[in-house]
């Protein structure tokens, strides 16, 4: 709720028009100040250009099994080899090289569900405060059912619906995010038409679908920005929770999550398998959350918080 | 609250004993794999419930030596067969009682009435009970189809009764021995009709069992205590408590810490460490299943027994099995376990020989073949890791230049649509029933690649009619005989890779006197004692 | 007051009658059915899966299925569990207080750390001990808490480690205690067994550190920019100008806001928690609600699922309904502005 107010508050300040670069350089001002902001950025840099480049700097392929090397302990470690530095997996596979195309997975799945749940929140969200009226109810109420049940619950039923998968887990976790996203956009528009600019763009004969993208929605982007931040770290999470639970990606896919649930059992035998993707799914959240932290403040001076 | 909080710490410091509370009652403490689903075991069809009810609370008229698979009498006496082979009469053992217990106290001892109550509820549609709880009866209507078989039961005397059957059938007594057919107490059953809680009779149960229920706390623990007037002698054991623990790993470390005394199913993976650990022991057994890959032979190219051979020829079983049992798992050669009667030693496995392999494909005109494996989503006692069982078949079928893509859906899909055929190769197993080469081989016959139970979809004129045969004679060795052959027919045909036989691991306290192995899968704690 | 329980209402009972059609028609959804699972390798023939699915009632006609379920909530009737056949309502009720327990001692043990820590931040703002424990509440919250579980259970659980707290489960096994209330602190409490208190206080430790460990991390955040937001205001610096110490003004301001941080922090998270209590109960065999809604989705049974669905939904509006009412109560502010 408190974050609806802000937004209405906030975006009662015109925003002056400056030039893109000015508009950066502010950002980066307020950014930089945050020093864990800068380091979550360049983990978060870091990690993206291991998903990207895995092919090529993973040492094996993430899939290619060595039966003659079975849970092979890290390197340091008595019975650990260079080759395999973070060991083996349970059919010889390369750990580190899993971790790091299992990156990808993480991204991707952070990726996806905010372009899914961004695009479908904005759009019900900013049609629902435009056309008010009944739409709006149904809308709202809708987005009402989703929030009262458990995200976690709400995703389980719908991929066991769905069918076990990356792909159907992406789309459950979007769904459950919708309502966030649909009430910051509804609270926004429904404040913006009220203004003068938009009347005057009314008048002025802008489309409906002109004044709700081009009109409201930049002025609504703030929030939206910062609220996306946060669901990115959450989505990596909730989708690994699915694959710890067996129904996010499936196995051979090296997803951090599913790896976990895989190595579970070997969990006394060996730590490995069982630590290293845990690490990789916090410190990447981490970076994630500080970037956010940072993107928050630079974003929204005015909500200066942590 | 906050003295509470207090409390937490303070507990922590000061070093937790769990379970260090010895108290005079001998508690053995079993940490079950799961939740039973209630405690009439007709109504339900897992190990897991029969455990909680059949195995130690009931008795049946014929019972499994235990762990072994030799009959023995149970509440009947002694048992005749009819010339014919159509009736059999049971002789009951006088001075049998039920449990006292909070719930109920009982006025009279085990009679005929009881058998005919426990058999009458899940048969007549018309009974009083059928309905109650839910009142479908997957054994008995379903998978041992006692309604095509009985034709009467009857009371004879107050102490016999006679089963007389449709057809004969060389497996009745076997079967009459599995956990639906247990013996319940009729006077019970009245009396919670009459009270109007019917369905209280399947929550709260009474048997003749050497254990008697005293309460279950869903998903935590249920607790049972020796019967004191048991028919063949109290239990050692005071108290039985099943401390529920679906996860292997926590229930390894529960065992480690003391607080339980027995895991059925321990991790793979763990299986060092705990016999490593000199206060545990591991047992082990041969378990009475088999792993298999079915290819459908009504798919091209799999009706050619070329294209089967060769694909058990470029199968590294040995490495498989390595990575997927752990040490847990023999590979098999049979659709029977060895641990069976009946099983042929004569047979001789496919060799892993990718190059005849290669060579067999050739002749069969097989080039670029692109198939799929289907894996099961879930672990079964014959199959642990089946995805990680079908990445290591891809591999290894790669080499000989087959590609196979592996599927896997949400099991109940997966085992309906492997019923209809929609697969080109599939991964499942069998567990027995009751020890019989019938309950296997009948995966493979003709009727069954009619319903679909034959994931093959092989139906082959010469094993089917020795398959036949062995039902309808009485003669042991004559049906041994015929199902060797029978066995010798399918290797060749290969209609199946047969992988495994697994191994099954209990891990247990060193405090535990005489826990026997239940060749059927049972977990059975008469005649268990605990030392200190 | 009424027009804001009457307006509240009404968005209520929509919502709750989308959540029984959503309960009701996902779970329809479900590929595969509880016949088919229990059948297992046998297989079932067609006829006998039709006669099954009849017993059931899944033979009528969808919306009289519908408006039976509806019509049988409205009685406090859930149906029936296929696995157990019992009541799914009996079914529930016999495994809430658990999760209760567990959620509450976890927001107990968020509200002890997180509202000091959070006010310290906020005092000492800029101290190495705000960044630290900044730090450290920003990792608690990127925590995938189904790790963490393992982690801890190697950790304090393994014999071969530290071997201090019980590995699972609620209570030791050796404890035959009556489960009067279904909370086991207080049945352990008041049984005659001696240790079983103790045993039970042991067995919450882990599960309540991961459990509590996000909101733990939120209720720190929260209550330090709340505190940084007062510490800012006009009153407190003139208040300050004149002399008072700052623990003084901490302590009195301190209060209310960490009061409205907790609430607002529980109202919005407990579905979180509820969601969180799925994956702690997994990991540590809690016998709660969430552990049983995994098992029932994985076993298909219908009743169960769509019965629990619909108590959990209740649960979520009916706290947030409590937490707007005692928002509203200790900030009459907010109620107006509403």
């Amino acid at each position: 709720m408190s974050e609806v107010q802000n937004t209405a508050e906030q975006s009662s300040v015109p925003e002056q028009i400056s030039p893109l670069r000015q508009q950066f350089r502010e950002f980066w001002f307020y950014f930089s100040e945050n020093k864990g902001a800068v380091v979550g950025l360049f983990f978060f840099l870091f990690i993206v250009f291991i998903a990207l480049f895995a092919d090529l700097i993973a040492p094996h392929s993430p899939d290619q099994q060595n039966r003659d090397f079975i849970l092979i302990p890290p390197f340091w470690q008595d019975g650990g080899s260079i080759e395999f530095l973070l060991g083996t997996d349970a059919v010889g596979r390369d750990l580190l090289s899993r971790l790091m195309h299992g990156s990808r997975f993480s991204l991707f799945a952070g990726c996806i569900v905010i372009v899914i749940s961004l695009t479908f929140g904005v759009l019900l969200g900013l049609s629902a405060g435009y056309f008010r009226g009944f739409y709006e109810v149904i809308v709202m109420r809708v987005m009402d059912v989703i929030l009262s049940i458990p995200s976690l619950l709400m995703a389980l039923v719908l991929v066991a619906m769905l069918g076990p998968g990356l792909r159907n887990a992406m789309i459950a976790i979007s769904i459950t995010y919708l309502p966030h996203y649909v009430r910051l956009a509804r609270a926004s528009a429904v404040a913006e038409s009220a203004r003068d600019y938009v009347t005057a763009s009314k008048v002025a004969g802008a489309g409906t679908m002109r004044l709700m993208l081009v009109t409201i929605l930049p002025n609504c982007m703030a929030p939206l920005i910062v609220q996306a931040s946060l669901s990115f770290s959450t989505a990596i999470l909730d989708t690994a929770a699915l694959g710890f639970l067996g129904m996010g990606a499936q196995p051979p896919a090296s997803e951090w999550g599913t790896m976990l649930a895989e190595a579970r059992e070997f969990i006394l035998s060996a730590w490995w398998v069982v630590t290293f993707p845990g690490i990789a799914i916090l410190l990447t959240v981490l970076a994630i959350n500080l970037m956010g932290d940072g993107l928050r403040d630079a974003l929204d001076p005015k909500m200066k918080r942590s | 609250m906050i003295k509470r909080g207090l409390l937490a710490t303070a507990a922590l410091a000061s070093m937790l004993t769990m379970g260090a509370v010895t108290a005079e009652a001998k508690t053995f403490v079993y940490c079950s794999e799961g939740s039973p689903e209630g405690f009439t075991p007709a109504l339900y069809t897992s190990g897991t419930s029969f455990d909680a009810s059949s195995r130690n609370i009931y008795n049946r008229l014929v019972e499994f030596e235990r762990g072994s698979t030799i009959m023995q009498p149970g509440l009947a006496e002694s048992w005749e067969v009819s010339e014919d082979g159509l009736s059999y009469t049971f002789k009951l053992r006088p001075g049998v009682k039920f449990h006292t217990t909070k719930y109920f106290t009982p006025s009279r001892e085990l009679n005929a009435d009881d058998v005919l109550f426990s058999f009458n509820r899940q048969w007549k549609a018309d009974h009083p009970y059928h309905k109650v709880s839910g009142g479908t009866y997957e054994y008995f209507s379903g998978y041992v189809s006692f309604p095509d078989i009985l034709q009467t039961i009857e009371k004879v005397d107050d102490l016999t009764v006679k089963f007389t059957l449709q057809k004969p059938d060389a497996a009745f007594i076997s079967k009459i021995a599995i956990d639906f057919a247990s013996i319940h107490s009729a006077e019970y059953a009245q009396q919670m009709m009459d009270a109007g809680s019917p369905e209280k009779f399947d929550q709260e149960p009474i048997g003749t069992g050497p254990f008697q229920f005293v309460s279950y706390q869903k998903d935590a623990f249920i607790r049972y205590q020796a019967n004191e007037n048991y028919w063949s002698g109290r239990a050692p054991l005071d108290k039985l408590v099943f401390a529920i623990t679906p996860d292997a790993q926590v229930a390894y470390q529960k065992l480690a810490a003391g607080e339980c005394h027995l895991v059925p199913y321990p991790n793979q993976a763990d299986l060092a460490a705990i016999e490593a650990n000199k206060d545990l022991t591991v047992d082990s057994q041969e378990g009475m299943n088999v792993g298999y890959l079915a290819f459908n032979t009504e798919k091209k190219p799999f009706d050619d027994k070329r294209v089967r051979q060769a694909l058990n020829y470029a199968m590294n079983k040995e490495s498989i099995i390595k990575a997927v049992f752990q040490g847990a798992g023999n590979a098999a050669k049979n659709p029977l376990p060895p641990t069976l009667w009946g099983y042929n030693e004569e047979i001789q496995d496919y060799p892993y020989d990718p190059a005849k392999a290669k060579a067999l494909l050739a002749e069969a005109g097989v080039t670029e073949l692109s198939t799929n494996i289907w894996a099961m989503p879930v672990k079964r006692p014959y199959n642990p890791n089946a995805r990680r069982m079908a990445e290591l078949i891809q591999a290894d079928w790669a080499n000989v230049g087959v590609n196979a893509e592996i599927v896997s859906m949400e099991w109940g899909e997966y085992l309906s649509r492997s019923q209809k055929g929609d697969h080109d190769t599939v991964l499942l197993g069998w567990t027995a029933d009751y020890p019989d080469p019938d309950n296997f081989l009948s995966l493979l016959n003709c009727a069954s690649a009619k319903s679909g139970g034959n994931r093959a979809r092989w139906c082959h004129k010469e094993f089917d009619d020795l398959f036949q045969e062995a039902v309808k004679v009485s003669d042991p060795e004559k049906r041994t005989q015929l199902y060797e052959q029978a066995q010798a027919v399918f290797k060749e045909e290969a209609p199946w890779v047969t992988v495994a036989h697994s191994v099954v691991h209990k891990a247990m306290s060193n405090k535990v006197v005489d826990f026997r192995i239940d060749p059927l899968g049972g977990h059975v704690f008469y005649g268990v004692d605990l030392e200190e | 007051m009424l027009r804001f329980i009457i307006s509240k209402l009404g968005v209520l009972i929509p919502t709750f009658l989308g959540v029984t059609l959503i309960a009701f028609s996902f779970i329809r959804m479900l590929p595969g059915d509880p016949i088919e699972l229990l059948a297992g390798e046998r297989g079932v023939s067609p006829e006998r899966h039709a006669q099954l699915m009849a017993d059931l009632g899944f033979d009528r006609p969808i919306w009289e299925q519908y408006f039976s379920f509806l019509w049988g909530i409205l009685q406090g009737d859930f149906g029936v569990s296929f696995t157990s056949r019992t009541p799914v309502l009996e079914e529930f009720l016999t495994r809430f207080p658990a999760t209760v327990e567990l959620a509450g001692c976890a927001i107990i043990f968020a509200a002890l750390i997180g509202l000091p820590a959070g006010i310290i931040a906020a005092v000492k703002r800029g101290s190495a001990f705000d960044h630290t424990l900044m730090g450290i509440s920003l990792a608690g919250y990127s925590m995938p808490i189904f790790w963490w579980g393992l982690l801890l259970i190697i950790l304090f659980s393994s014999p071969d480690m530290l071997g201090l707290t019980p590995v699972s489960g609620r209570l030791s096994a050796l404890f035959w205690i009556d489960q009067d209330t279904g909370f086991m602190l207080i049945d352990a409490f008041v049984s005659d067994e001696k240790g079983a208190f103790k045993s039970a206080v042991s067995h919450l430790i882990l599960p309540t550190i991961v459990l509590g460990t996000i909101p733990m991390a939120i209720i720190a955040r929260q209550t330090r920019s709340a505190m940084l937001e007062v510490l800012g205001e006009d009153y407190v610096r003139t208040a300050k100008a004149k002399g008072l110490s700052p623990l003084r003004i901490v302590g009195v301001h301190a209060l209310r806001n960490a009061l409205i941080t907790v609430i607002t922090v529980i109202g919005l998270q407990v579905g979180v928690l509820l969601a969180g209590a799925i994956l702690t109960e997994t990991i540590f065999s809690w016998p709660g609600i969430g552990k049983w809604m995994i098992d029932s989705i994985s076993r298909r049974d219908y009743f169960a699922v769509q019965g629990g669905i619909v108590l959990i939904a209740s649960i979520v509006m009916t706290v947030n309904l409590l937490v707007d009412f005692m928002y509203g109560l200790i900030n009459p502010r907010i109620l107006h502005r509403r």
